[in-house]
């Protein structure tokens, strides 16, 4: 079970958290100019990456903050926690 | 004292006899003994039954590798399965039996399995039992296959989970495990050292071995001394790990009463323990690997090492006339022990043609015959071995020049095919292990971050060198934690005693012929060689599918003795290594665990918090049959005496109808918004505009997820300019919530919005009827009601009874209803007062049931049941709103797929029954005729209630293109029969509205 520092409360374990969707996911707009296919990629085409995936985290059972994690998805090693609309951290090398 | 007593040897309490059973017959141990330890000083080695073929089987281990010794132990409320009788810790009165025998161990009918050995190879079951098919044959087959039986009482024990979090967490109480702690600890770091055993010091407890100048077990006492009185150390026997997760997470085991007779037990049985560990050493130890040939399950064949421990510890002699079959040197060490511990040992029969001389002069020493360069043939007896037939090779015979047969009598052989370190914990943590032919074992290749192993575990059998291993392992721990080591700490270590290891002899004697059939690998689940080897003649190759096949490793042991021999076997019919053969996964748990202990405290009531009204007590009084509605115990109706419930519903849902009466509505979610965005946000979060909303007034509104289905609904109050009060579903609250903090912190953090989830600070009570306004005008009220000034969908606050309220003009029955919300401490209060004040209108209390009979009259939707996953706003008739507004809303961009705009879309109608009085029943299908296609479901009856007040039932659904259907007739078809209906508009009662404005 992952340990996963909570930016508020520190590191708490994972029973605590909720994991919704990859982050930086953006919304398209005005919806009267969004195509199709737009729409569909934004509701339903993810990169599900095997490796370093960035993905947006809720300490749910908790403060109640969303955040965003870089995660190995291989090894669930959390590479970083950053705050929504940050810019996402440059993976490490030997990550990647 | 009985006859396989040792005086005095071991660390046994002779001075507390307890009596115990097995199979209802009465025997006697000491407090220090396990189970399997006393039976077996009381002569008893037949314990069980095998799995599949019901051969006799004994204790065969000394702990958790036991494979044969499974009981059932305690009665009733206590009674527990496969319990390992090696692992069972006697206790006064212990009750236990085998698992797999009928009707007795003795006498077990069953055994005719054993006898068909040949016929019943692995995959035996799915190759004949095919027709009629697996499932007929399958209850007949688990009933005389398998191991315990479930309890037929539930626990009466009782569980707890606790968190713990530390610098260095210390898996093992053995010599390399204290080390550690001990290491770690004197740095300063916070340890926790864990042993599964009652008693620390591992392999210390039964060798005779010096460390420091005390004797092992004095030095262990003097370590777990040391560490108890440190302020930073956690100690915790009879606990075991059997879990390592994500991120150093350890699960533990800790056995709290499990040694206690039942009525000595006082409080948790046993707890959960979570660690979170920032270092782990895992010094689990290493489990001695067994000898694979014909009839080597006889009772009486054990584990040279357990032989080892029942007599240094437990003062148990295993036999009478003991013999060391052995693949290694450590044959040797554990057969001088014995002999010296009184156990009379006749014979080594060592496997190598040239056993070391050291290991000869430790022989010759303990006066004890060896016979080097023999093959074992098979042991002989069979309730209990009788002796070991053997073949010594022509080379230690040289004058003859030929391969000799030779037969020993025995009644206990000694088994020892190597040592196999206890990895199981460190590679379910994804450690990653290699095959050292040196050892012929697997060991540690790659670490995890932040685990490590030391002693056995980590392939250092040596005492010196687990010590060493240990302490320099704890010290690295702290360090690397942060703690600084003095040199004097380190300085500390005991020396190294790099003893040569010799290489090991096979352990698997079989011939391939018939015999191997009885050549067993695991002795648990009646693997023989020969299934090995049948399964890849039948094509299995991967280890993984050759496990499932023949069940190799399987069961409560998980192949801790069978493994290694199963994986040889399986290198040598693949003509392959073991190497590139490798190990199957090892996944949690290292040893069955009871479920209660992962239920903790959360079963029974516990399981899911109920939460009660706020006028609960009074609905009882007024003879409330209560339900739990999404964990509320709510009143579904109030029958009275005599009455059922539908006509009570009948009653309530009149009496509303004609003139007033009073519905606990408090789980209605309530969540308060305040600031100057909230009316641009509810704008956006609603399919109905929002943002024109005036202060006072209220609007019922669809809520969507982005993919555009309904995902609640409910009535958005303007209190003031930036004050909004929006009531959800029942229960739905927090989701709601939820979802409204997801998009202002992921998507809108640019508005200024703040809100709470207020469900339970307001008790919610509904007067409903023609008689509402009436009613309240009874009560002493600061708000003015009449209808110019207090219309439909408007919302007040003020005082009611002296009491602050928030009133709203909104209503779910279809007639004149006020929403009251008062604080939830006057809640019972106020529902008390509005029942008095409206007695002259003969008001009573309505329940939920009637209030779903209600507004199904009325067609008004309820989220979840008449809306499912994919129905869209435009289906329950919101496509005029939807056109209305110009904005964006959550879900609108879906709202305007082609999907979505699809005609044929499931759409809310009503439905008018038209063949009787019975209602239709919900989730029965709506269909266009009785039989072909015609019979393909169009949709479904998602609400069916009686109406008096309509005169016939009413039902409300969801149908294909329904809209456009309205006056057709249609067949409700359910298994119970075919009904016939007319599609009509939802609403069924007062079309125009023209009570809910009265």
């Amino acid at each position: 079970m992952s340990n996963i520092d909570c930016p508020l409360c520190g590191p708490r374990s994972e029973t605590e958290f909720e994991c919704r969707d990859e982050a930086d996911i953006e919304r398209p707009g005005p919806y009267a100019q969004v195509s199709d296919r737009q729409w569909a990629k934004y509701l339903y085409y993810r990169d599900n990456t095997e490796g370093i995936a960035y993905e947006r985290w809720r300490h749910r059972f908790g403060c109640g903050q969303w955040f965003n994690v870089a995660r190995n998805t291989r090894t669930h090693r959390i590479l970083a926690v950053y705050a929504i609309g940050d810019k996402r951290p440059a993976p490490e090398a030997e990550e990647s | 004292m009985s006859s396989f007593r040792i005086p005095d040897k071991g660390q046994i309490d002779y001075g507390r006899p307890l009596s115990f059973q097995f199979n209802g017959r009465q025997y006697s141990g000491f407090k220090g003994d396990t189970l399997a330890s006393a039976l077996l000083a009381e002569g008893v080695q037949l314990i069980g039954r095998s799995f599949k073929l019901h051969r006799p089987r004994g204790i065969y281990a000394s702990g958790y590798a036991e494979p044969n010794a499974i009981v059932q132990t305690g009665t009733g409320g206590w009674e527990d399965p496969n319990q390992k009788a090696t692992c069972v810790e006697l206790y006064e009165g212990l009750k236990s039996r085998t698992v797999n025998a009928w009707p007795s161990l003795d006498f077990d009918v069953m055994a005719v399995n054993s006898a068909l050995a040949r016929f019943l190879p692995a995959g035996f079951y799915y190759k004949t039992f095919m027709r009629p098919g697996w499932t007929f044959f399958e209850p007949i087959i688990r009933r005389a296959a398998g191991l315990g039986g479930c309890p037929t009482q539930a626990d009466e024990e009782t569980y707890e989970h606790r968190w713990a979090v530390c610098d260095v967490l210390v898996l093992g109480g053995g010599p390399a495990g204290l080390s550690a702690a001990l290491g770690a600890a004197r740095a300063g770091a916070k340890v926790f050292v864990v042993e599964a055993d009652r008693a620390w010091g591992g392999s210390l407890i039964h060798c005779d071995a010096i460390v420091e100048g005390a004797t092992g077990i004095e030095w262990a006492g003097k370590a777990v001394t040391e560490l108890d009185a440190m302020a930073n150390v956690t100690t915790l026997n009879r606990t075991l790990a059997f879990g390592v997760y994500d991120h150093n997470l350890v699960a533990l085991a800790e056995r709290l009463t499990d040694h206690l007779p039942p009525d000595k037990r006082r409080g948790p049985r046993q707890r959960l323990w979570k660690i979170r560990a920032r270092r782990i050493i895992v010094a689990t130890g290493s489990f001695e690997q067994p000898m694979v040939f014909p009839n080597n399950d006889r009772p009486g064949v054990m584990l040279a090492g357990a032989g080892a421990v029942y007599a240094g510890r437990y003062g148990v002699a295993a036999g009478r006339q003991v013999t060391v079959a052995t693949n290694n040197d450590s044959g040797y060490a554990n057969a001088l022990m014995l002999t010296q511990a009184g156990v009379n040992v006749t014979a080594i029969v060592d496997v190598r043609e040239s056993p070391p001389e050291t290991q000869r002069a430790i022989a010759a020493e303990a006066g004890i015959r060896v016979l080097a360069g023999c093959e074992i043939v098979r042991a002989v007896g069979r309730r209990r071995i009788e002796a070991i037939e053997l073949r010594q090779s022509a080379a230690m015979n040289a004058p003859q020049a030929t391969a000799r047969s030779l037969t020993l009598e025995t009644d206990c052989l000694l088994t020892s095919g190597g040592r196999l370190p206890a990895l199981q914990l460190f590679a379910q943590a994804g450690g990653k292990l290699r095959f050292e032919d040196r050892l012929h074992a697997f060991v540690p290749r790659e670490a995890p971050e932040g685990i490590e192993t030391a002693g056995a575990c980590n392939g250092q059998f040596e005492l010196a060198d687990a010590l060493q291993s240990g302490l320099s392992r704890g010290v690295a721990a702290a360090q690397s934690c942060g703690f600084s080591v003095g040199d004097a700490q380190l300085a500390e270590s005991p020396g190294v005693d790099q003893s040569p290891c010799t290489p090991l002899g096979s352990s698997i004697f079989t011939d391939g012929g018939k015999a191997a059939s009885v050549a067993f690998v695991d002795l648990q689940n009646d693997v023989s060689a020969l299934d090995i080897e049948l399964a890849v003649r039948e094509s299995f190759r991967s280890v993984e599918h050759v496990k499932r096949y023949t069940t190799l490793g399987m069961a409560t042991d998980q192949g801790k003795t069978s493994n290694l021999n199963g994986i040889g076997l399986l290198g040598a019919a693949r003509k392959e290594p073991i190497a590139i053969v490798g190990t199957t996964k090892f996944r949690p748990p290292f040893d069955p665990i009871p479920i209660g202990l992962f239920a903790g405290q959360q079963r029974g009531r516990n399981l899911q918090p109920r939460r009660e009204l706020a006028a609960a007590e009074q609905h009882l009084s007024y003879g409330a049959s209560m339900d739990d509605y999404g964990g509320w115990m709510r009143p579904s109706c109030y029958p009275r005496d005599g009455e059922s419930e539908s006509a009570a519903i009948a009653r309530e849902a009149r009496q509303v109808r004609s003139s007033v009466g009073v519905f606990e509505a408090s789980p209605l979610g309530k969540i308060e918004l305040l600031g100057p965005d909230v009316e641009v946000f509810l704008n956006r979060i609603y399919v109905n505009t929002m943002k024109t909303l005036k202060p006072g007034r209220c609007r019922y509104g669809l809520m969507l997820t982005e993919n555009g289905v309904i995902f609640d609904d409910g009535v958005v109050s303007r209190l003031s300019d930036g004050r909004f009060l929006v009531s959800t579903t029942s229960g739905h609250a927090s989701a709601v919530a939820d979802m409204f903090d997801e998009w202002l912190q992921c998507e809108w953090p640019d508005l200024d919005v703040a809100f709470a989830d207020i469900t339970t600070c307001w008790a919610v009570f509904t007067v409903a009827g023609p008689g509402a306004r009436d009613l309240l005008q009874q009560l002493d009220t600061t708000l003015v009601l009449a209808k110019s000034v207090f219309p439909h969908m408007s919302v007040r606050e003020g005082q009611l009874c002296g009491i602050p309220c928030r009133i709203q003009r909104v209503s779910f029955t279809g007639e004149l209803s006020y929403e009251i919300s008062v604080p939830w401490s006057h809640g019972s209060s106020v529902f008390e007062a509005l029942l008095d004040a409206g007695v002259q209108y003969g008001a009573m209390p309505f329940g939920v049931e009637t209030l779903m009979t209600l507004r199904t009259e009325k067609g008004y939707l309820h989220v979840g049941t008449d809306t499912d996953g994919t129905t869209m706003p435009q289906d329950v008739g919101f496509g005029p709103v939807i056109d209305r507004k110009p904005d964006d809303f959550i879900g609108r961009r879906s709202t305007m797929s082609p999907h979505a705009r699809c005609k044929r879309r499931r759409q809310l109608v009503g439905f008018q029954v038209l063949d009787g009085m019975e209602p239709l029943t919900v989730g029965a299908h709506v269909v266009s005729g009785t039989s072909g296609a015609a019979m393909s479901s169009e949709g479904w009856i998602s609400s069916s209630v009686r109406s008096e007040a309509v005169g016939r039932p009413v039902a409300i659904g969801l149908l294909a293109g329904g809209r456009a259907r309205i006056g057709e007739e249609v067949f409700v078809w359910d298994i119970a029969g075919v009904r016939r209906a007319r599609v009509a508009p939802p609403c069924a009662f007062d079309p125009d509205g023209e009570r809910l404005h009265a």
